[in-house]
């Protein structure tokens, strides 16, 4: 007896063990509840999957062709009660999950301010959010700390149990942000925002990535997550900002262009207002703003606007240096492009991870 | 002034040597392979004199029997390619490990994630959903043809000029890296020059045009050409499948073809569709092409339901169990698969109530679904079911198909969606229901139906070897993969950080591995019927104990189907007429109207796929040339009055005669 329950454990066990299912444990509130609703949606549906596998099984056996002491209906083809019978069960179970679903989609909805029902109580939904700003990068992630006035790449950080409010958005293609410990996914897309609502209710080190496909250097673009006790948030915040690299316009622009596993790289200032632009595709001069065009002419007298083109086009990065004389069918290497990864391998990841400007005890 | 144009560039658009990826040893050795086999194909066929009957019997042919069969041919060739792809991701992923970049640089892998999604759908399951159709519709329905023969031939070929396009990117240029669905901005010239998302875009036009042909085509058969008393009501389950799934194709693909001309558009003439920059919006571009890509979902699965229906009911020797709520529900799914389009991207920043619309629409699709699965359940219930092949993939779908759909509802459900979506988790959903619904439902049409269209049955001992293989290679193929995505790993990852992964992504590639045995089981399976035809002829032409029309003809069946068109008094019409002792009428035959063939069909698809090419290309002269002669040849044809011909009754009454003599014989 104990032996057999052993053996049905065990692979169990293994699994738990030799893998961290994330999803099932994550260290975020917000993350937890979307498990508790994955765990309850698969109990809803085991209510009926799991008969029907049974019956499936148990009716193939029974009635085979050889087994001649099974009755046989060969014209029984209509049963009232059993048709009400398997419109409802499923009808009934989806009514269940309908309703859980419709109050689980508006708790959880990405823009929804945390509050005492969607998080435990050990946080403390009065203080203000920690918002930062998130914009995905080819092939790179930018988080910008408009609190603090601070900036870094491909590295985030939050104080344990504090609320932060993600606000997403993209250079030129479109991705997306999932930080699996501490909520879903959310796309951070070109020109508009999006929002996200979460917290981290223990300190540690997490994976965070990319998660919608971007081209080439998809794969390496990720990122650590650090959920920080205060006293080690603010020392980070102090390590940013002793960092001494202003993010200008200038050092924005020179930061889209594209590249791929790139160090973490930790910037002291931010220029007043480069989030609205970035989200308004108006950083380069001479750029009309998204937001200003969504406005233009509700102003008083709603007048005509004579508008550049030029002011319309946003200035991007293309994927790759593509030399314009090149015929545009030629693929690497006959281009004598080097494709990414061959580049990245030649320059060696690991020895530019290193020679980063974060600390190292970050790092690891 | 002349000076200035580059005459190459003229001549060739973009075309230059350095397009061909002579560098990639992959790349050559598939080459090798394929034009060594190509060459042995064509050599056997001089060599054994095919070619006429080729050209005679089969490709200018407009019979629906042999046009369904050469859509099967061609899903079963692109089947192999697809899944070549499936085996070099497999491996590449489970190589990537511990600082490894594996064996496939970036820049091949997305293209191979990309043709492997293309392929499956449009050039796998379409081709073997529509040959199936194509084959059965007319023959269940007691029909001597479809209602538009020669457009079938054209719809075949569009189909596979799309095919040749996307198969010529292997070797000529590069094909799109964008994933198979060439989201903007992506896919956008500015982010993918080049000429693969072009590729792309030409090959699903050509294709889609067949598609979108063979939807009319076949929709308008159902509707027009039923024998006398198949009521909408005496239809078989397989005809309200397929009457449903060429409604679908109807009414979505006309938006596939528009999403589509859009983004040719932003990338041929700069238009601004779904840029970034001058009021473009990519996110319209996701609306668009899931209005289309969910009704492509039930395209799909629609026709394999109705397989199950009929074999399920065939091999357990019942009727099915409630006939009227099986059509409803087919009605009801179909419906309602235009309602849920935004569950592909609840993670896009959707107000919660819009979430939430699309979430209970898409819940509410499994209720009809489910109330199949439970009629299905109650005609294997006291019936008396035999395990022949057909029967054994049913089997193996109810139970795959199950678990696929109960993973499909935790995606709907849009907080669960935000941690699964984009994950290996959803890629094992729909690898579950497609592999376990449309392909498990296609084999066991395919093993259904053969005697049909060939007088001789399959064997069942490799069938055998390959059904289990392939079972048993999808279970160990794709669990990982929900494992996978319950630790938070996405899809179209080339490399990995995390070593504790690495153990699923190689039971993956065994179970990958498994599937291969699977197919090479069912290839053997095709080449052991064959030579071993004459033990596995079947003289009566209906193997099974059939209940439906198809199985009243000979098989193969004549040219013709029907001496005489049946008449229907039941759902089981051919039950119905053993029962009632039918004999068949053995005079009074009279000349049959029947269509001729036409090479117009192939000759049209070829210059749309030249002009395809050239498009693709930039070789614009070539381009305006086979347009033109595209446009010109189709006017021609329509001078072409010989297209019809009557089998004389005396031809009628020597294969009936014949028929008779077999079945004479057998008793």
């Amino acid at each position: 007896m104990r032996a057999s329950r052993l053996l049905v454990l065990l692979p169990l066990a293994l699994l738990l063990t030799s893998c961290s299912p994330v999803v099932l444990y994550p260290a975020g509130d917000i993350a937890a509840r979307q498990r508790d609703m994955l765990l309850i949606a698969t109990g809803l549906m085991l209510l009926i999957i799991v008969p029907v596998i049974a019956a499936t099984f148990f009716f193939a056996w029974r009635y085979r062709a050889s087994n001649r002491k099974s009755p046989y209906a060969a014209d029984w083809d209509h049963s009232t009660k059993l048709e009400l019978l398997i419109w409802t069960a499923p009808l009934l179970i989806i009514v269940v999950l309908g309703a859980v679903t419709w109050v689980g989609t508006h708790l959880l909805d990405p823009y929804r301010p945390l509050d005492e029902i969607t998080t435990s109580a050990s946080v403390d939904t009065s203080q203000e959010p920690l918002v930062v700003e998130v914009v995905a990068l080819n092939w790179k992630w930018l988080f910008l700390y408009p609190e603090y006035g601070v900036a870094t790449v491909n590295e985030l950080a939050a104080p344990v149990d504090r609320p932060i409010r993600f606000e997403l958005t993209a250079e030129s293609v479109m991705n997306a942000f999932y930080v699996p410990t501490l909520a879903g996914m959310i796309y951070a897309m070109p020109g508009m925002e999006t929002k996200l609502h979460a917290v981290v209710n223990a300190a540690g080190v997490y994976d965070g990535f990319a998660s919608h496909y971007n081209g080439a250097g998809f794969s390496n673009m990720r990122f650590k997550f650090h959920g920080l006790d205060d006293a080690g948030f603010e020392a980070w915040i102090e390590a940013l900002k002793a960092s001494e690299t202003p993010l200008d316009r200038n050092a924005y622009l020179n930061l889209v262009k594209p590249s791929e596993a790139d160090p973490v790289t930790y910037f002291s200032t931010i220029e007043d207002g480069l989030y609205q632009r970035i989200v308004g595709m108006c950083v380069p001069d001479g750029k009309l703003c998204m937001q200003d065009i969504a406005t233009m002419n509700t102003g008083p007298g709603g007048q005509h606007h004579d508008i550049d083109l030029d002011a319309l086009t946003y200035e991007s990065h293309p994927i790759g240096d593509f030399d314009p004389d090149e015929a545009q069918g030629a693929t690497a290497p006959a281009s004598n492009r080097q494709p990414h990864s061959d580049a990245m391998r030649a320059g060696g990841k690991d020895t530019e991870r290193d020679g980063g400007l974060a600390p190292a005890q970050l790092n690891d | 002034m002349l000076s200035n144009i580059d005459i190459t560039q003229l001549i060739f658009g973009r075309l230059t040597l350095q397009s061909i990826p002579y560098y990639d040893p992959i790349l050559v050795a598939t080459f090798l392979v394929v034009a060594i086999a190509g060459a042995g194909l064509v050599a056997a066929i001089t060599y054994y004199r095919w070619w006429g009957t080729l050209w005679n019997d089969w490709f200018t042919s407009v019979d629906h029997k042999k046009i369904g069969i050469m859509y099967i041919v061609l899903a079963i060739v692109m089947l192999l390619r697809g899944f070549a792809d499936a085996i070099l991701m497999r491996t590449q992923q489970a190589l990537a490990f511990n600082g490894s970049e594996g064996f496939l640089p970036a820049h091949h892998y997305d293209q191979v994630f990309t043709a492997h999604g293309v392929i499956m759908i449009f050039f796998v399951a379409m081709p073997l959903i529509t040959g199936i159709m194509n084959f059965v519709i007319p023959l269940q329905i007691g029909a001597r043809d479809v209602a538009f023969p020669f457009l079938n031939n054209f719809s075949f070929w569009m189909t596979a000029g799309g095919a040749v396009i996307i198969m010529l990117s292997l070797f000529v240029g590069e094909f799109a890296r964008t994933g198979w669905l060439a989201f903007p901005p992506l896919s956008s010239a500015e982010y993918s020059p080049g000429v693969g998302v072009d590729y792309y875009l030409w090959g699903l036009q050509i294709a889609g045009v067949g598609t979108l042909l063979s939807g009319v085509n076949l929709l308008v058969t159902i509707i027009k050409m039923r024998a006398p008393g198949m009521s909408l009501m005496r239809m078989p389950i397989f005809i309200w499948t397929a009457l449903c799934t060429n409604v679908l194709i109807v009414a979505s693909f006309p938006v596939l073809t528009a999403v589509l001309t859009l983004l040719t558009l932003d990338r041929y003439v700069g238009t601004h569709f779904f840029t970034n920059d001058m009021g473009g919006n990519s996110m319209m571009y996701f609306n668009l092409i899931w209005i289309w890509g969910h009704p492509e979902v039930y395209i799909l699965i629609l026709p394999a339901f109705g397989v199950f229906s009929e074999v399920t009911s065939t091999f357990c020797g019942k009727r099915l169990f409630g006939y009227t709520s099986m059509v409803y529900a087919t009605v009801v799914i179909t419906i309602l698969s235009y309602l849920v389009w935004l569950h592909h991207f609840f993670t896009m920043g959707n107000g919660a109530s819009v979430n939430s619309f699309f979430a209970i629409t898409t819940m509410i699709i499994s209720i009809p679904t489910g109330a199949k699965i439970f009629n299905w359940l109650f005609t294997m219930y006291e019936g008396r079911i035999r395990f022949e092949l057909p029967m054994m993939w049913t089997v193996a779908f109810i139970v795959t198909f199950v678990i696929g759909g109960m993973t499909g509802v935790l995606l709907a459900v849009p907080p669960v969606d935000f941690v699964f979506h984009n994950s290996l988790f959803l890629v094992a959903h729909f690898h579950n229901v497609i592999i376990g619904g449309v392909l498990f439902g296609m084999f066991a049409a395919i093993n259904y139906w053969f005697p049909k269209a060939f007088g001789f049955r399959l064997d069942a001992f490799w069938g055998k070897v390959s059904f289990w293989f392939w079972v048993v290679g999808f279970y160990v193929a794709f669990m990982p993969l929900y494992v996978l995505g319950l630790m938070g790993v996405t899809r179209r990852l080339r490399e990995f950080d995390d070593p504790s992964l690495q153990i699923w992504f190689l039971v993956a590639a065994g179970g990958a591995l498994l599937v291969a045995v699977g197919i090479g089981a069912m290839l053997m399976q095709f080449y052991v019927s064959i030579r071993d035809r004459k033990y596995l002829r079947d003289v009566t032409g209906d193997p099974w104990d059939g209940r439906t029309l198809e199985w009243a003809t000979s098989s193969p069946p004549p040219h013709y189907n029907f001496a005489f068109t049946p008449i229907v008094r039941d759902i089981d019409a051919y039950t119905d007429m053993k029962r009632n002792n039918f004999r068949r009428p053995m005079e009074g035959y009279k000349p049959i109207h029947m269509p001729r063939n036409t090479g117009a069909g192939i000759v049209l698809a070829g210059l749309s796929t030249v002009c395809g090419f050239a498009l693709v290309w930039y070789i614009w002269w070539l381009a305006a040339v086979s347009f033109l002669g595209l446009i010109g040849y189709a006017i021609w044809h329509t001078f072409n009055y010989d297209r019809d011909y009557y089998i004389p009754a005396g031809e009628v009454a020597a294969s009936e005669q014949a028929f008779a003599s077999k079945l004479a014989g057998r008793f």
